[in-house]
């Protein structure tokens, strides 16, 4: 399912998967260029954010599984194995300064999910 | 900074002690700084808290166990210097020199140099393999040797040796040994009766344990094989870690002329005062009151003195109490006072459980009216109460031994507890804070929550051992305002989980955005999401996974199954009653060869598979369901088993048909989602081989019928079931179970044990009773109505998965790749099966 569409920002914009594919108000992963990446579909507030699905705590591919909310205005994922809150937006962890994980940008289109990589 | 007129302070030492030093000068310079700072550290890192320095073991960075960050130092204007010990003190000159070269000169100069670990002049040690236990350091080189060792050993019994011996078994150490010299454990501070008992609860976690061995040398070439001791036996073991004592580090001392004593540390006077008066020492490093402290507290009040003093204020360091309450180890132990005080200074009481494992000892004057010292083993819970009342002299009540045994007969009171302490009780030593001033705090400064307490006093950050108490304080003080305490959710839905549940019901709301809109504000988070996905299923008892619940659900709901280490997920079927048929047992056996699981017994009667990859937990369900079997609910809270021991079919002594009787209330409960897991237990007699007092509900049968217990909890926190009706018969403790549950549903608070929510229960057990015995609220029948509801609409999850391919769907690991597996999952090999590769 893989796809290149080259953006005028020079991102490069990968086909993920489809719409239905990630949950309402929750994560899915998917494997783009041997790495794998958890997009979450945050229905409530109508966006979308993709960041590493391997949380920084003990290398856990997990964050795609963990749940999602705000804290104040900050929409964050919690790792299912021992809580720890990162920022969807910046990828900082919330409750541990020294964690910080990769965010990456996310575009839907037809019913499409696209992530863009460097 | 202009230092030109400010006298210059250089401290020796960046640990606890040192920090604490620095943090008390500055806070007492906030109006006028007359002093500059400058520290040297010889290790690598900023001052960490060594206290709990085996929680790097378990799920702490070394960020997490830092003090205060390095910017700290920078923003109070100190001179820190890191990886730079000092090597030389001139007093002539009044200057430091370091290692690095660096000179600097100072008017007063502190001490605080701590101590090393005490390697006894065994033939060996220098061996590879053989570790101390003192810093992050040596932790990493433990942890990295351990991942190729499967024999380990701590030399020393001690308080540091118990811990260490225990964070060898976490690291996954097939056997882990404590050698100690003494006829006994922690000889300093338990006797032998408790010792007795320690020594069998630590083996029971897994730990062996050799004592009155004298240990001659450590064998092996470069590496260590072996160790071998006086009496001729060999120990065969790949690492040793030696925690035999601290040694305090007094060398710099010594070489620059002060005074120290004979078997080690810088002798100081009542104020912290070498043999020069212009040079302090305080910490593990300073022989006060003719002894050494080796705990944080005395030292952090020796911080305090010195600081006090250089400010000018009147202060002195008096002897200080050494009780310790060991923490880490699974088991309690507490000793406070003067642990071995006996005949004729003082009369000794004793309590011993040895099925339990369990040992209390009070020592108390001849008069029985004041508490001189004691141990306890097994249950420390009373331990904080003990020591303020062994502290503070408070007189005793008529009958000391109810401050050991608890009021007995079942019924709860409300004792006194931390309210009934004087104003001067000291709770938290480590900042030596009295009630009287953290009162203070709470009710006229209004830091009503740990957290803001912490921030404002420092409370509860050294040890923590004072915590539970200065939570007590926090709702005691608060009650005594009048204030009605609410335990809310979390910032997104201001309601305690009984408040929500009634408005929920009421309103018949079903999903968690119309829960949100109706009664909270933003989008919901880890806290809110799962305690709402609970009591919508209390309530409703739909399928968790539908109507956009799935992603309300913890991770282990959201999957029905248990996310282990390296993120796959183990599979429980429900075996009631832990009685299982040949041919069900051939197909558990079968399915795990097939899937690759690596199975194991539960300790409550049934069978794990552990291993699961998330894309094969429908086809795995899928053969077990066409077994036969349920879901095990193992991943929810609620119910997971009803034990039971064999009963009368079999078992010569018992009265009644205990699996029977445990698959019915299996049958009954099972899937009913509540505010924490739930556990029972049935027994064919008192002998109480299905162990049902320490469940959550158990029936233990009589010759007339069945006695029912509630409120019990193995766990950390182990706790005897009270009981509840005796000699009820079948139907009865079924009504009595269905109105227990319920209430307990309605109204704990999210992830409250039984165990917990009666112990916070106005009233205990004696109003408990009135509610489900004697109805005196008149819901019985409600309660009763609600359970039946609950029981009608079971349906197994998994059996409505596997149905499902909408559902199905969502269990796999990359959708882009469904078939695909995660790459990234490793597993070891163990005893012929797999286990989970280790943390990272
Ligand atoms: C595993 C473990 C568990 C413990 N558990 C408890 C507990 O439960 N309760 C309790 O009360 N206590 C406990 N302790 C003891 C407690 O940690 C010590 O009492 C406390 O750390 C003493 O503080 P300190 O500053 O005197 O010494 P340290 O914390 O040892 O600090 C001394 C520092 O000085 C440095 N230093 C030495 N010489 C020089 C030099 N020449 N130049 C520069 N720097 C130098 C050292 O490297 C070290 O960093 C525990 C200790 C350990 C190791
Ligand atoms: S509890 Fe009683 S009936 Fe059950 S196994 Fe033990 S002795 Fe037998
Ligand atoms: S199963 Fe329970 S007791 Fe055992 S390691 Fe896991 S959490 Fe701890
Ligand atoms: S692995 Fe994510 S919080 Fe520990």
């Amino acid at each position: 399912m893989e796809a290149l569409i080259a953006d005028k920002d020079e991102i490069t914009w990968f086909l993920a998967c489809r719409v239905e594919d990630v949950p309402a108000d929750g994560g899915a992963c998917v494997l783009l260029n041997g790495h794998q990446i958890a997009i979450y579909n945050f229905a409530r507030r109508g966006e979308w954010y993709a960041t590493d699905n391997e949380c920084p705590h003990r290398q856990q591919m997990a964050l795609s599984r963990g749940m999602i909310g705000s804290q104040g205005d900050e929409p964050k994922v919690a790792c299912p194995f021992h809580k720890k809150t990162f920022s969807l937006r910046s990828g900082q962890c919330l409750n541990d300064e020294s964690y910080q994980i990769t965010t990456f940008p996310v575009k839907v289109t037809d019913g499409m999910v696209y992530i863009g990589l460097e | 900074m202009n230092t030109g007129n400010m006298q210059r302070v250089v401290v020796i030492g960046n640990g606890m002690v040192g920090y604490k030093f620095c943090e008390k000068l500055v806070a007492k310079q906030k109006n006028g700084q007359r002093f500059s700072l400058t520290v040297f550290g010889e290790e690598p890192r900023v001052a960490y808290d060594r206290v709990h320095l085996s929680a790097y073991f378990a799920d702490k960075t070394a960020d997490e166990l830092t003090l205060a960050p390095e910017s700290w130092y920078a923003e109070n204007g100190i001179q820190l210097y890191l990886t730079d010990p000092v090597v030389d003190i001139d007093r002539e000159r009044r200057e430091v020199r370091s290692h690095h070269g660096l000179v600097v000169p100072y008017d007063y100069l502190v001490l605080a140099t701590g101590s090393g670990a005490f390697v006894p002049p065994v033939a060996g040690v220098e061996k590879d393999g053989v570790f101390v236990y003192r810093t992050i350091e040596d932790l990493d080189l433990i942890q990295s040797y351990a991942r190729r060792a499967r024999k380990g050993a701590v030399m020393g019994g001690g308080l540091l040796g118990l811990e260490a011996a225990k964070a060898l078994l976490d690291l996954g150490l097939e056997e882990a040994h404590i050698i100690e010299f003494a006829p006994r454990l922690m000889p300093r501070q338990i006797d032998d009766a408790g010792s007795g008992v320690l020594q069998r609860q630590l083996e029971s976690l897994g730990l062996t344990i050799h004592l009155s061995k004298n240990t001659q040398q450590i064998t092996g070439e470069d590496t260590i094989r072996g160790i071998q001791f006086a009496d001729g036996s060999i120990l065969d073991v790949d690492m040793l870690i030696i925690s035999a004592g601290i040694r305090p580090r007094d060398e710099l001392a010594k070489a620059s002329g002060l005074d120290t004593h004979p078997r080690g540390g810088i002798l100081v006077d009542n104020f912290l005062q070498t043999s020069d008066p212009t040079v302090f020492a305080i910490g593990e490093c300073a022989v006060a009151h003719h002894m050494i402290y080796g705990l944080v507290a005395p030292g952090y009040d020796m911080a305090e003195v010195v600081a006090a003093r250089l400010m000018g204020e009147e202060k002195e360091f008096k002897p200080y109490d050494m009780s310790t309450k060991l923490k880490l180890i699974g088991t309690d132990v507490g000793s406070f006072g003067d642990p071995f005080i006996s005949e004729p200074t003082g009369r000794t009481i004793t309590y011993e459980n040895k099925a339990k494992g369990i040992y209390k000892r009070i020592n108390i004057t001849p008069d029985g009216k004041t508490l001189l010292g004691g141990i306890l083993v097994g249950d420390a819970e009373q331990y904080h109460m003990l020591l303020q009342t062994c502290k503070n002299k408070t007189v005793l009540p008529p009958n000391p031994e109810d401050l050991i045994l608890g009021s007995r007969g079942g019924e709860a009171t409300s004792a006194g507890g931390v309210m009934g302490l004087p104003d001067d009780a000291l709770i938290c030593s480590c900042e030596a804070l009295t009630k009287a001033q953290l009162c203070h705090e709470i009710g006229e400064n209004g830091h009503t929550s740990i957290d803001a307490l912490k921030k404002a006093t420092k409370a509860c950050t050294g040890c923590g051992g004072c915590t539970p108490l200065v939570k007590d304080l926090i709702q005691g003080v608060l009650k005594q305002q009048g204030h009605y305490i609410r335990n809310v959710l979390c910032e997104h839905l201001d309601y305690t989980r009984q408040e929500l549940l009634d408005l929920v019901k009421i309103n018949h709301l079903k999903t968690f955005d119309e829960v949100l809109d109706k009664f909270g504000q933003g989008d919901g988070c880890e806290v809110c999401k799962p305690a709402v996905a609970s009591l919508l299923a209390s309530l409703w008892n739909e399928n968790i996974l539908e109507q956009g619940r799935a992603t309300i659900q913890d991770s282990n709901d959201r999957f029905l199954a248990n996310i282990q280490k390296g993120g796959t997920y183990s599979v429980v079927p429900r075996i009631p009653g832990g009685e299982i048929t040949p041919d069900k047992l051939i197909v558990i056996g079968q399915v795990a060869k097939k899937y690759g699981l690596y199975t194991k017994i539960t300790g409550g009667q049934r069978i794990d598979l552990f291993g699961a990859h998330v894309g094969d937990l429908p086809l795995i369900w899928e053969e077990l369901i066409n077994a036969g079997f349920e879901s095990g609910h193992a991943y929810g809270k609620s119910l997971r088993t009803v034990k039971s021991c064999v009963g009368n079919t079999w078992c010569r002594f018992g009265v009644q048909d205990s699996v029977s009787f445990a698959i019915e209330v299996e049958d009954r409960y099972k899937g009913v989602r509540s505010p924490h897991k739930l556990k029972s237990g049935v027994s064919g007699c008192i002998r109480e081989c299905a162990e049902a007092q320490s469940k959550d509900f158990g029936i233990i049968a009589t010759e007339k019928g069945w006695n029912l217990y509630v409120g019990g909890n193995g766990g950390s926190k182990p706790q005897h079931a009270q009981l509840l009706a005796s000699d009820v018969d079948k139907e009865t403790c079924i009504r009595y179970i269905d109105r227990f549950l319920m209430f307990y549903i309605k109204t704990a608070d999210p992830l409250t044990r039984t165990a917990t929510w009666l112990n916070k229960m106005e009233g205990g057990m004696t109003y408990l009773k009135a509610v489900v015995v004697d109805d005196v609220l008149g819901i019985g029948a409600d309660l009763e109505r609600e359970m039946q509801l609950l029981v009608d609409t079971f349906k197994c999850e998994w059996k409505e998965v596997v149905d499902n391919p909408e559902l199905r769907k969502r269990f796999t690991h990359f959708v882009n790749v469904p078939e695909l597996k995660d790459p990234t999952v490793e597993f070891a090999t163990l005893r012929d099966q797999k286990r989970a590769k280790e943390w990272k």
